[in-house]
Parts: structure tokens; sequence; C-alpha cells
């Protein structure tokens, strides 16, 4: 693990990330359970250092194309998170003015284009979005991600074979977190790795430790680098788990006891926290500081959420077509 | 006379000239590139000789090019996409309605989708149940997409320029056995309104309804009802989705009688919808319940004889009207 770290400043940048995404998840799930949100909510707790790391080497004009198990992506993208909370909360400040909720939080300015509550459909869009930057001469790249379970839908298939032939700056990052709702890879996935499908469409596949953050970083490195000089796609399959069910509620029975043990107690973030200040990248003090400016960061959030009106009903009649709003 | 041209040469003259106008109009779609005989009917041919990579044969993926064109539109894009025959884009709903639809509305505006699926279909050629049917009624009950079915050349060309034009999507639904019907030619450079009916002729005891296909046959009913006395309206629809209300109610507060014709078929149909709303409106200045004449309620047949008897019959339309006056 670990291996080839770059520099402290990137490490750090990463850490962050990973800190801001847990605590917006803990207290998403805190809200939900005090009753004051009340929405689907599909925790990505677990998966947060593959956005997190990933991020670090894209800007604002990279696109992202997202999944409803999404918040981590959107966060580490750069989505300002009192935008997604007051979304969350139905609020007219929130990014979608409260009508896409979790599922379908878009924020352009920060490149999130389209989040979707779909299994598989955001691939052919990322496909899109890559072409229109292909076409303009931009050097953009398109992130989209996914989970294990989507690689068994039509659309990735189409995606990756269309991707291959146009050679389109696309790198599709599915987050395998072994479990699609209740099925597991082994019962729905005919293949060990799903990274081994990209030699179907003719475009390199990497196999990555999702809980290794400098492992991530280095494969979306090439990946970014290849499709930024016109190299074309390429899949990155990242090997994660999911804490917290398939959604808030989910028991989770169909995962054995064992199994579940073993990937908490791999739990990339006090892990990574830990070899950070061990090998000197940051002081316990630095750590410190990142993680209470976050916390602050959160709370800024969740009043500016808070305090904001409720997204009054006439909205529903905006926004359906483009000359509907007034 | 003046020139005539057909439905053929007019969508490629609208492609050509909205493609000249405005650089972020791009083509994609089966075969339509010259390499590939641009186009299974020659729609498209020459352009890609005249515009390059912006004119682009797909692999059969119906669903990664249609959500291709989604991203691509959500970009900043203008693409026109062909699905080479209606039925084929069951296999792309999701694109479509899920997509292509929504975005505007769940991104609370901040995105949307300016782009055009071109379609062509119609029973009479004995291609049976998985290549003749209107399937207008599934999109016109999704809201964010607007349905655009021509039914001359000159009209095509206008309402496909209109069309391209337009910040929403647009479902554009051509009839293909009429095809090579030479028509009046349109002037070039000229958009038609979406949204708007063309009232084709004055009339005063009964308005006639149609759009695309059925347009070839109420003119030719209308003619002989004169003959006989009846005064006849008659109203091409253009756009159906948006309906053109302002247009029906003006006419059918009028004539007090109103017949809707369309070769889709006739249950849960466009028909209704606009029978309903003429009810709704007009009930007391009504003379006679609206007809509806349209297709039998089965799949599309092969047989000949069966085919003819799956579609309505001028004999039908003309029994609707006789059925208003009597
Ligand atoms: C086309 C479609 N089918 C079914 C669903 C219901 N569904 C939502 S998430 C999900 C599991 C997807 O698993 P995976 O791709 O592994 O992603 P994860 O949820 O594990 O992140 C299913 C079946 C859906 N949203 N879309
Ligand atoms: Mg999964």
């Amino acid at each position: 693990m670990y291996v080839d770290p770059p520099d402290s400043a990137t490490l750090l940048s990463i850490y962050r990330k990973m800190v801001q995404i847990k605590l917006n998840d803990d207290r998403i799930i805190a809200m939900m359970k005090a009753g004051k949100l009340q929405m689907p909510y599909y925790s990505a707790r677990g998966q947060e250092c593959i956005p997190a790391a990933i991020s670090v080497l894209l800007t604002h004009a990279d696109y992202l194309v997202t999944i409803y198990r999404g918040i981590h992506d959107m966060l580490a993208k750069g989505v300002p998170a009192k935008l997604i909370w007051a979304e969350l909360a139905g609020r007219s400040t929130g990014a979608c003015k409260g009508k896409g909720g979790p599922m379908h939080v878009t924020h352009p300015e920060s490149g999130c284009m389209v989040t979707t509550g779909v299994v598989g459909a955001g691939m052919p869009i990322g496909c899109g979005l890559a072409l229109a930057a292909q076409l303009r001469g931009e050097s953009r790249v398109t992130m989209t991600n996914f989970g294990d379970g989507a690689s068994n839908i039509g659309a990735f298939h189409e995606s990756l074979n269309l991707a291959s032939v146009w050679k389109l700056p696309v790198i599709f990052v599915c987050q395998n977190n072994r479990y699609a709702e209740h099925t597991s890879l082994a019962k729905g996935t005919s293949i060990e790795r799903i990274s081994d499908r990209a030699r179907s469409y003719n475009i390199p596949g990497i196999h990555v430790d999702g809980n290794d953050p400098v492992a991530v970083y280095h494969a979306a490195k090439v990946a970014i680098g290849r499709a930024r000089s016109g190299g074309g796609p390429t899949l990155i399959e990242a090997m994660t788990f999911r804490f917290n069910g398939h959604l808030i509620g989910d028991p989770g029975e169909y995962i054995p006891k064992a199994e579940y043990a073993a990937a908490v107690s791999a739990d990339p973030y006090p892990k990574y926290r830990e070899w950070l200040s061990s090998q000197g990248h940051a002081s316990a003090a630095q750590l410190d500081a990142v993680e209470a400016e976050e916390a602050a960061a959160l709370e800024a959030a969740v009043k500016f959420a808070f305090d904001s009106p409720l997204t009054d009903a006439s909205e529903i009649k905006r926004d359906v077509f483009a000359d509907a709003a007034a | 006379m003046s020139e005539q041209i057909n439905t053929i040469q007019a969508l490629n003259w609208a492609l050509d000239d909205a493609m000249a106008a405005d650089t972020n109009v791009v083509l994609f779609g089966e075969e339509l590139a010259d390499g590939e005989g641009g186009g299974v009917m020659k729609v498209t041919a020459g352009l890609s000789t005249k515009y390059g990579a912006r004119v682009r044969s797909t692999p059969i993926s119906e669903m990664g090019f249609t959500g291709a064109a989604v991203g691509a539109a959500v970009a900043g894009l203008r693409p026109v996409i062909e699905i080479m025959l209606m039925n084929f884009v069951a296999v792309c709903m999701d694109q479509i309605t899920n997509h292509a639809a929504k975005l505007r509305f769940m991104s609370g505006g901040q995105t949307h989708v300016p782009m055009v699926i071109r379609t062509m279909t119609g029973s009479g050629f004995q291609t049976a149940g998985q290549h003749s049917d209107f399937l207008e009624a599934w999109f016109c009950h999704t809201p964010g997409i607007k349905v655009v079915m021509p039914s001359n050349p000159a009209d095509a060309y206008g309402l496909l320029r209109a069309s391209i034009d337009d910040e929403d999507p647009v479902l554009f639904i051509e009839h293909f056995p009429s095809y090579w019907n030479p028509g009046e030619a349109p002037k070039r450079g000229v958009s038609i309104p979406l949204g708007k009916a063309r009232r084709v002729q004055a009339g005063s005891d009964v308005t006639l309804i149609g759009y695309s296909r059925s347009m070839l046959d109420i003119p030719v009913v209308a003619k002989k009802l004169e003959a006989a006395g009846v005064s006849c309206e008659i109203i091409d629809l253009r756009t159906v989705s948006p309906l053109d209300m302002e247009t029906i109610l003006t006419s059918v507060k009028k004539t007090g009688r109103a017949v809707v014709v369309h070769e889709a078929v006739r249950s849960f149909g466009v028909g209704a919808e606009i029978s309903a709303r003429i009810h709704e409106s007009l009930f007391r200045e009504l003379k006679a319940p609206v007809e509806r004449v349209a297709s039998q309620d089965c799949p599309v047949p092969f047989a000949k004889q069966l085919e003819t008897a799956f579609l309505y019959s001028h004999a039908d339309i003309e029994a609707a009207v006789r059925r208003t006056l009597a």
C-alpha cells in the first residue's frame, strides 16, 4: 500500500477531501435519524478515498457524471457542500432548487454535469460530454462513475465500445463495493475482475485497491493523461466496500458477518490518517486542523441550508421547457 | 408551378443549412456518413463529405448514441440523431424519457438538452409489427420533450430547422412511406415555429384534425364530402406536443364538430387527448361528440389484406364525419 506517494501537499489534499466526505455522510445520516431530512440515501461511507484521490488531478473544467450513490463524488469534485445540503433539505437555494434531490445533484460550475438514478445510464452521457470536448478540441476529460452492478447493463457495454471506436476522452470509474443492492458480485457478474471487460473493447482496464488513495491516484493519473492526450478511454475498477448497506435502513442481512467485519477493519480513512502522520507527511496538529476546518465548514453548510426558504410549490411549473420559465 | 421537391431532399436541406449556420450542430446515427451510404434513406447524403467529423456513423447502439447525444447537448452542442425506425426507440427510452426530457427540470434549470431525435415510421410496406408503429403518444405523455410530425416537404424543412434551434429536446417523427411524394419546395432559411398548427382549409360544418400520414387522407375525403355539400375545415397539427389548442378550439367553436384522424392505434392516443380537451372546453357548444379515426388496437400485421384492415380507411373518415352530422 501507499507505493510511490506524490508530494505531501497532494496527500494532504486527498485527506482533506476524505474528511469532508466522511463528516458530511455522518451528518446526513444523523439528520435523517433526527427526522430533519427525509429522503432515500445511498451512503458512500467506505468509498471516499476513490473520488478524493482522483479529483486532485481534475479541475472544474473537467466533467463528472455520477450516480445516486454520488455525494462523495460531488464533494470531491468541488460542488459546494451548502448547495448539496440545501438541495437535500428541499430549499430554493439548493443546487437544483430541491427538484433533483440526492440522486440528481447537478452543478455545472464545478463540472458536475449529470447525476442519474438509473443504473448504467450515466455512461452513454459521459461519452457525449467527452465527444463534445473532442469535437471542440478541448483538453478536458470526463469521469463517469458507477458501481459493480452497473457493469452488467447494456449501457456499460455500448459505452465502452462507443468510447473505444471514437477514442473519447472519458474515464470509466467502477467503484466495486462488491454488492449491487442485495446481489453479490459472484452471483450477478460473470467475471471476477470487471476491469478485464475492458479487453473486449480494446481499451486499457486497471484494477486497483480502492482503499489505497495512492494507488487510485496513480491509476487515475495514467488514465487522465491518456484521455487528455488523445489516447482514448480507460476503465478503472477500484475495489471498495460500502459500510452502510445499499441505502439507509438496509440491515445488510445478505452480507456474511466475516466479510463485513473484514471490510470495516480495512476502513481506508483511519488507516490513511495514521500513515500520513507516521510517515511525516503531516503532523498530528495539521491533521487535527484539517478536521476542525472541515467540521466548521460543514456546520456553515448545514446552517445555510436550514436558514434558506423552502422551495415554493410554483417551482413545479418552471423548467419543464425553456419557455415555461417566467 | 412552383419548384417541387420530396421530403428526403427537404430534410437534407434542413440539416445542411442548420450545419452551415451553427457549428454546434452535429449528426450521428447508424449509416449516416457517406462511407456507409449517407443514411438508409439518403437523408444525410453528402453531409459527412461536407462537414467531416460533425457527421458520424455509429455502432448499432441506440442507447449508447442517444445517451451520447444527451451528454453532448448538456455540453452545449446541438446533436441531431437518427433512430433508423421508430420502433427502435424502445431500446433507448431511458435516455429519452428519463434523461433528455427531464434534466432541465431536475437540475433546476442549470442544464438543458437541445437535441433532436429524428425517426421515421409508417405502415404500408408490409414491414409488420416491429418496423411500422406510430408511438408518438408515448412521448406526448412525457413532460419535457416536444413531438413534431410534419406531413409534407416544406413543413419538414421549416419544422426541422425550428426543432434544431429549440432549447429543449424534440422528437421529430417522419412518415417514411411518403418520403418520395413531391411537394412545394420550402423557402430555405425559414423556420416554422413549433407548437403552431396550420389551418389548411377553411370550412364551416366540421373540423378535421390530423398530422403526418393522415394529412394525406383528410383532404381527399374532405373533397368528396365537399361535393356532397359538407364544408370541412382542415387543421394540420404539425407539432403534436405541445398541442396548439388555440387553433383547434377556435375552429371547433365555429364548426361545432370535430374528427381527429391518426395512424397510431386508437386507445390512449393523441385523438383521445384532443377529444378530451375539446369536450372540457366546448361541451355546451358541440353539436356532436368528437370522433376519433385511428388504427385498430393490435400490432401492425404483415399480410397486405391484414395491414389494410389495420389502418383506417377513407370510408372510416367519411363515416365519422357523417356521424357528427347525423
Ligand atoms: C436500470 C435500473 N435497474 C434497477 C435499479 C434499482 N437499483 C438501484 S441501485 C441498484 C444496484 C446497483 O448496484 P451497483 O451498480 O453495484 O452500485 P452501488 O449501488 O453498489 O453503488 C439497483 C438494482 C435502477 N436504479 N436502475
Ligand atoms: Mg455495488
